[in-house]
């Protein structure tokens, strides 16, 4: 019976012979098969990962050296393409599409020996907080199939959360990642962004978007980001910088002291669940216990946050999202057409989800001609001033702690119809998007409720490595 | 009713698009070559894939940067693209990138000659911009077809002030706009293959009016004839409106070739919102003054300074002169051609600037014409030429044998040299004053009767003395040596 601990221990168990890559993808692909009403995978690629698997046990066998993600078995939202594998976004509109590239962090994961054991389902093109809002139905969150796993990425959040997977990758571009992980109770990173390539993720809003890690444990996310991290002759925003070494410099600094911020303005937040607050003050009080310095630091920005974050993610999206247009890949209309433009208007409206061109139709509308300066330079300026502010507090404060989500997981269909609720649900994730810095959700509580949820740490851009250690010694702080 | 043209004053302004010729497209790496089979120059990127990002290709900012500076451009520091967001089945992305907004070139101006005067035509800007694709209307009865090739390949528009005056101004502003873009290398300058279009704003006013009439834009003009055709009918055809006192409306309008006229082909812009935002999946770029620096070192001498050199230093006519540097590559092989020529023989001839001239304008052009081709295609190097005008200017060669003998014997075996060729092909002249003395001496016996009548003043006679040496020699005597000692022996 294969039980998955961590990559590090798999690694030590395949060196002793104890188990194989075979066993832990039959292991996956059960769980996977026992639990597909929850809706995770849109498609598995079983037999391709067991024949990987065996490639791998037979190089391994032959004393052949391992990759550092030698048969970690890993899961990639359906919007991070796989040459040669169907990638949808999750959208009616790229029905049937098979993508003829890997993303570069895909590639980079097959490098080091990675097995791919399926796409994970997601709210169409990362729009949405829920899973809800997905052409092949919602994700249920394992540990209350009532309730929403979260989204963009629910899928991948569940496949780590039910045991379906080793580690799985997400996108996160205002919270698609930290969210879903806070509400299904495992750890999740959004790196810097240009930390991680974005050639092959499918563009929601290219200034905010970037690939995100699931897993249980922070050593699994460090060795994950050590592989996806670096630069990319396909991503001209991606920074030039090598990866560090995530993983080895984990153990460094674990009775370092720190300078943590965090905002009145966040933790006594109308919106913000009484229990997450109290749960947040209560660490804070520890990390004092524990010698660390823990300071309020006035933030007034936080009502803008929302607001500029729509503006801007929804005005790149309504550009970025004009190549589906049924010319080249994609779905197109059956319906008689008499000119283009109503050639475009079936395939797109027929294409695109409810939330997709409730977006679409914003961000046209805040790049018109007589709103541009009142919408999008506008939520620039709030943009560029939250940059500015955010610089100054890592002047003084190593990290900053905030709640995840105002609350935990909500019931399925309870805020559909009310997209303004949904939105102003993202207030704690869309500030690390708009700055760029990492950002991530670590599952330190449980809700009277049942549900688990999490603390959310941010740093300076491309501290990665601080980021992981200071996770590492949180997650210990809660179990001591 | 007759309609007095000259009371109105014709305004033109041009938008000139030449395609860069940069080895890969503006933002990713696929090629940019001309005339490939449809849809084998796409690569994800050029087709926007999902997940696909652009790349910015420098090549293209350099060879844009080297347009602005040899128009005497202000060049912009801080630069970043925008995405002009529109629908078309041949515009892969649902939006182009471009400078639109914030030209990497400002200002400037090209000077023309026009009747022998020079005028300078202001330019508002240059910028970059990436090609579409091709619309194919007519592979297919019921589809069009697209070809992306195109799409992608980066562009420069070259914005004119309207200071043009008139189609002889356009078109002399077009012949030498296509020069430069040649001289600099960045723009083959094709108008056939589309490689350089032109749109032109035609306007008409009252003469001294200053406030510009209302314009039409006109398209489709793929050559320099049909820019000037179009905007002498249009013009027209604007002057007779407002003389009939009828309102001009603005207009996008298209010529017909066959016809020689323009038609509408939509009232004033649809006013379309492109919803102009800076492309967030490339960076912002700083040009720091090093760069521009290392790119004006890159300029080539161009056609006004090289026809200054020619008269002044070379002594060629103007004429010649403007023929040898119509194009760089030709003006390149005949300045390669006179380093390689013979030092001058004597301090007062100077070296043979004008012989290499008539080499150049006479037996080496009219090959290429004859054969087609292009002067980097000529299988001669210039040192060729050179020896063989050396051979000639040391009297070894006349210039008839090697113009019609050597020149294509030599072709056809370009590496070998003149001189042996000559000598194998007993090609040489003659110039072993003792053996000429001595076939000189056999003609005069040969006609002493001849030789009274010259000596009696028929000084015409020196002809037949001369012809007769030459066929002795089988044409390869000195002819200036024979003429010399003929003429000693006879006036002695």
């Amino acid at each position: 019976m294969f039980e998955f601990f961590s990559i590090g221990q798999f690694h030590a168990q395949l060196r002793d012979g104890i188990v194989t890559c075979r066993q832990a993808v039959e292991h996956f692909l059960r769980q996977i098969d026992s639990t597909k009403h929850l809706n995770a995978f849109v498609e598995v690629y079983a037999d391709e990962a067991l024949r990987k698997a065996d490639q791998l046990d037979m190089k391994r066998n032959a004393g052949k050296p391992m990759g550092s993600l030698h048969g970690v078995v890993i899961a990639l939202k359906d919007i991070i393409a796989y040459k040669e594998h169907r990638l949808t976004a999750s959208s009616k509109i790229l029905n049937g599409f098979t993508s003829i590239y890997s993303a570069t962090a895909t590639e980079k994961l097959l490098r080091e020996e990675a097995i791919i054991i399926g796409s994970c389902n997601c709210d169409e093109f990362a729009m949405g907080s829920t899973n809800e809002n997905s052409a092949y139905g919602k994700v249920l969150n394992a540990l209350d199939e009532t309730r929403i796993p979260g989204g963009s990425s629910g899928g991948s959040a569940v496949a780590v959360q039910a045991g379906l997977c080793m580690v799985s990758l997400g996108s996160d571009t205002g919270g698609s990642v930290r969210q879903p992980a806070d509400f299904c109770g495992i750890i999740g990173l959004k790196p810097t962004y240009g930390r991680v390539s974005r050639h092959g993720l499918i563009a929601y809003a290219s200034s905010f978007d970037q690939i995100g890690i699931f897993a249980n444990r922070i050593d699994d996310v460090a060795k994950v980001l050590q592989v996806i991290s670096g630069p990319d002759a396909y991503d001209a925003t991606v920074s030039q910088s090598e990866a560090a070494n995530y993983a080895g410099k984990l153990s460094e600094n674990q009775n370092k002291k720190y300078h943590f911020a965090y905002f009145n303005e966040a933790l006594d937040h109308p919106s913000l669940d009484k229990e997450i607050a109290r749960s947040i003050k209560n660490t804070i009080e520890k990390l004092k216990e524990n010698d660390h310095a823990v300071e309020a630091v006035q933030f007034d920005y936080l009502d803008y946050i929302v607001p500029a974050y729509y503006v801007l993610t929804t005005a790149e999206a309504s550009s970025n999202l004009s190549r589906y247009d049924g010319v080249r890949y994609g779905y197109r209309t059956k319906q008689t057409v008499s000119d283009l433009t109503e050639f475009y208007k079936f395939n797109r409206s027929e294409g695109f989800g409810k939330e997709v061109k409730r977006r679409i139709m914003l961000g046209t509308f805040v790049l018109s001609t007589g709103y541009y300066d009142a919408y999008f330079t506008k939520a620039q300026q709030v943009r560029q001033l939250l940059v500015k502010k955010t610089k100054e507090i890592f002047k003084n404060y190593d990290f900053i702690l905030m709640p995840t989500s105002p609350s935990p997981a909500f019931k399925i269909g309870e805020k559909m119809n009310d997209p303004i609720a949904m939105y102003l649900a993202d207030i704690f994730t869309v500030m690390a998007n708009l700055v760029g810095c990492p950002a991530i959700s670590l599952p330190l509580f449980k809700h009277s409720a049942g549900m688990p949820f999490g603390l959310q740490a941010m740093t300076s851009e491309f501290n990665e490595v601080s980021l992981l250690q200071v996770s590492k010694q949180l997650m210990e702080l809660s179990v001591h | 009713m007759a309609v007095d043209f000259d009371a109105y004053e014709t305004v033109v302004g041009l938008e000139v698009h030449a395609q860069l010729l940069t080895q890969s497209k503006l933002f990713c790496g696929d090629s940019t070559a001309f005339g490939s089979e449809p849809n084998t120059q796409v690569s994800p990127i050029t087709l926007a894939h999902p997940g696909t990002l652009p790349k910015m290709n420098k090549k293209a900012i350099e060879f844009a940067i080297k347009m602005g500076l040899a128009c005497h451009c202000e060049i912009v520091k801080e630069n970043y693209f925008a995405r002009k967001n529109y629908f078309y089945p041949d515009l892969p992305k649902g939006y182009q990138l471009s400078q639109h907004t914030t030209p990497i070139c400002k200002g400037g101006y090209l000077t023309i000659k026009i009747n022998d005067q020079e005028k300078n035509i202001c330019l508002n800007r240059i910028h970059i911009e990436e090609d579409a694709g091709k619309s194919l209307h007519d592979v297919d009865p019921e589809y069009t077809s697209i070809d992306f090739n195109r799409a992608g390949v980066p562009l420069i528009e070259i914005v004119s002030e309207p200071d043009i005056r008139s189609g002889d101004e356009a078109s002399a502003y077009l012949t030498e706009l296509r020069k430069l873009v040649r001289y600099l290398e960045i723009c083959d300058g094709n108008m056939e293959e589309g490689s350089l279009r032109c749109d032109a704003n035609v306007s008409v006013r009252k003469r001294g009016e200053q406030k510009l009439g209302t314009k039409a834009e006109i398209k489709n003009l793929n050559s320099i004839r049909n820019v000037k055709r179009a905007i002498e009918f249009e013009s027209r055809r604007m002057m007779e409106m407002l003389a009939q006192g009828l309102e001009i409306t603005q207009q996008t309008r298209s010529f017909d070739a066959d016809s020689g006229t323009t038609f509408s082909i939509r009232d004033k812009e649809d006013a379309e919102d492109y919803r102009y935002f800076p492309d967030p999946d490339l960076t912002k770029f700083s040009l720091t003054d090093e760069f521009i620096e290392n790119i004006r070192k890159t300029i080539p001498v161009l056609q006004k300074e090289r026809i200054k050199k020619y008269t002044s230093e070379y002594q060629l006519s103007y004429y010649d002169a403007s023929l040898l540097t119509e194009e760089k590559k030709f003006s390149d092989y005949f300045e390669q051609m006179i380093n390689n020529l013979p030092p001058p023989l004597d301090g007062a001839r100077g070296r043979p600037f004008k012989p290499a001239a008539n080499w150049m304008l006479g037996p080496v052009r009219s090959w290429l014409n004859d054969n087609n081709l292009e002067i980097d295609e000529f299988p001669l190097a210039p040192t060729k030429i050179a020896g063989i005008i050396e051979l000639i200017e040391e009297g070894k060669l006349s210039f008839s044998v090697a113009s019609s003998k050597l020149f294509h014997e030599i072709i056809k075996s370009p590496k070998s040299d003149p001189g042996k060729i000559a000598e194998q092909k007993n090609w040489m002249q003659d110039s072993d004053t003792d053996h000429i003395e001595n076939l000189i001496d056999q003609v005069l016996n040969k006609f002493p009767e001849k030789v009274k009548e010259y000596k009696k003043g028929k000084k015409g006679l020196i002809g037949l003395f001369v012809g007769e040496v030459m066929k002795l020699s089988k044409g390869k005597a000195d002819p200036k040596i024979t003429n010399d000692i003929l003429s000693e022996k006879l006036n002695s």
